[in-house]
């Protein structure tokens, strides 16, 4: 049988991808922040997936930034590769990271190969995975609702 | 149609019947393994609620004509069929409802929220599904009744050494499953029913059947029960029909608890009478082609016999069990109990090295469908410490096949994950 007309196997690959397995296992800025900002707990409720995400907000910059929790692979590998993006960049630009986050979540091509998404990118694939899109938003949602108690409180 | 060969379990004539398992998914054959969240339908089924759509649709007890007369006929027939699978003693004690949930609901309602007292206690137990926990949280919230709970232990079973200090002199409702949904235990409802019944006898016992009805042969009058809550479609039937099975006195001293049509006797400005059981508790035009479906569903269980079906999902779990400790050892953990005899179709697992989800995922593009998360049994999970389990889940038309193609497909996990 002709590889390339295998259903199963090759849509898993585009969603698998090594660099996720890699976040997966060795996930970055894993723990809690010292003295945060903001702190954020997310859980799916129709998985159990959670994440705890702490804040450290200086002079309008991401300070720092880490998480906690436990979840499926592509939960804990998008979170890690968020935190990985959002270390000392400005508060408007995690905004403009989740929105166009979400977006390729949402099937835009165009999202898929903005560089400023770094390894974000390797998930595209989740977008073809209609069940697990929720997985992959987990961190940003939180991350939003992050952004949205900063911007209450300043 | 079933044909059993000479008193032999047929199930590639079995399989036949069920038009959902003859397809592929991608390019794989489908693998059903999801049969505690709902099981597919026979063409007995699918027929039977065509032709009456075709031929018989009409309102039933309502109308003089023919058409109404045959509905009216195939609804309380359904009824029949129901009352005697279960061995209830009267086909007026079946009431009909969406399923288990409401079921639950109606008792919880009618009964719990115009009988409890502040004080009064509730005993449920950490194995109940959702939907056997929140109607109770509401009504204790509304009542100020007790919730007091049956743990359960590392096998997935309630600990009854606990009974002396749960059953008291409160005791006013006892809601437990009669089956796990998420662990497969088959609990030992008779043991708890009888010390229920001489410590706290004014105690109403109503089951969770939802998880049983498919699988064992059930006798509400033999389990000494008061009440007992199915659903159709976990048991080869629509999805939007179930029961709840319930003595008459129970039923004669219950409210209503929706009014309208069809449900009362004599309607004044101020106030009505109600209609006798069990239409007292059927408010409003009923799912009367479910219920239709529903019966014949419980006419192709019963011509493939329970005791047949019990002994063919014992052989398939078994294999599964067996085979997946084989191919896995200790990297799997299958929750529950390790007696065979006291687990029915529900093989739950974690495997060391992979989140449920993933293994769902990878599995399903094998062509194997089950189920990854908390099962709607939370407290399962936290009893555990885990926030999910991955569950393959067999019924009467599963093979040892099928559990050959899951330890493949588990496979192909450990191979990612691994």
């Amino acid at each position: 049988m002709d590889k390339s007309a295998h259903y199963g196997e090759p849509k898993l690959n585009s969603l698998y991808k090594q660099l996720i397995l890699e976040h997966y296992r060795s996930p970055r800025n894993r723990g809690v922040v010292d003295d945060p900002t903001v702190e954020v707990h997310m859980q799916n409720p129709t998985c159990g997936d959670e994440i705890h995400l702490t804040l450290r907000v200086e002079d309008g910059r991401i300070a720092e930034v880490k998480h906690e929790g436990q979840g499926c692979s592509i939960s804990q590998a998008a979170v890690s590769m968020m935190t990985k993006l959002l270390e000392d960049r400005p508060l408007d630009d995690a905004g403009h990271l989740a929105d166009r986050f979400t977006e390729m979540m949402h099937g835009d091509e165009e999202a898929e190969k903005d560089r400023s998404m770094g390894d974000l990118r390797a998930l595209a694939g989740v977008s073809k995975f209609p069940v697990r899109v929720k997985c992959a938003l987990l961190g940003f949602d939180a991350l939003q609702e992050a952004l949205r108690e900063i911007g209450a409180s300043t | 149609m079933i044909t059993l060969a000479d008193g032999t379990y047929d199930v590639e004539t079995i399989r036949a019947d069920f038009p959902a398992l003859d397809q592929e998914v991608g390019t794989k054959p489908l693998v059903y393994l999801d049969n505690a969240a709902t099981t597919q339908k026979p063409d007995l089924v699918l027929d039977v609620m065509d032709r009456y759509y075709e031929r018989d649709n009409a309102n039933v007890h309502r109308g003089i004509h023919e058409l109404s007369r045959r509905a009216t006929e195939a609804y309380e027939g359904a009824r029949a069929k129901v009352a005697e699978s279960i061995h209830a003693s009267d086909a007026s004690e079946v009431i009909w409802t969406r399923g288990t949930t409401e079921s639950i609901n109606l008792v919880a309602q009618a009964w719990g929220r115009q009988t409890l007292e502040p004080g009064d206690e509730i005993l449920l137990s950490v194995l109940e599904h959702h939907s056997n926990l929140v109607p109770w949280q509401l009504t204790a919230a509304a009542t100020r009744a007790q919730l007091r709970y049956i743990e359960i232990d590392d096998e997935g079973e309630w600990i009854l050494d606990d009974l002396p200090s749960l059953v008291t002199g409160r005791t006013r409702i006892v809601a437990l499953s009669h089956v796990s949904n998420a662990l497969g235990t088959i609990n030992p409802v008779e043991r708890v029913t009888a010390y229920v019944r001489e410590h706290a006898p004014e105690a109403v016992i109503l089951l969770d059947g939802a998880q049983a009805l498919a699988h064992l042969d059930i006798d509400v009058q033999a389990l000494g029960i008061d009440a007992y809550a199915f659903s159709g479609h976990k048991a080869m039937g629509p999805t939007g029909i179930g029961g709840l099975w319930a003595r008459r006195d129970f039923l004669e001293r219950m409210e209503p608890w929706q009014g309208g049509g069809e449900m009362i006797s004599v309607v004044e400005r101020e106030s009505s009478t109600w209609a006798a059981v069990p239409h007292k508790f059927e408010a409003g035009t009923p799912n009367i082609a479910g219920a239709v479906g529903m019966g014949a569903a419980i006419d192709y269980i019963e011509a493939i016999g329970k005791p047949a079906i019990r002994a063919h999902e014992h052989k398939v779990i078994g294999y599964a069990i067996e085979q997946l400790t084989a191919r896995f050892g200790e990297r799997i953990r299958i929750w529950g109990p390790s007696d065979l005899d006291r687990r029915s179709g529900v093989v739950s697992f974690s495997l060391d090295f992979a989140h449920p989800h993933d293994i769902a995922t990878i599995v399903d593009a094998e062509g194997v469908a089950i189920r990854a998360g908390h099962h709607c049994a939370q407290l399962v999970m936290k009893r555990y410490g885990v926030p999910a389990t991955a569950r393959a889940s067999f019924c009467m038309y599963n093979t040892t096949g099928d559990v050959d193609r899951l330890v493949d497909a588990l496979g192909e996990v450990e191979a990612l994950f691994g």
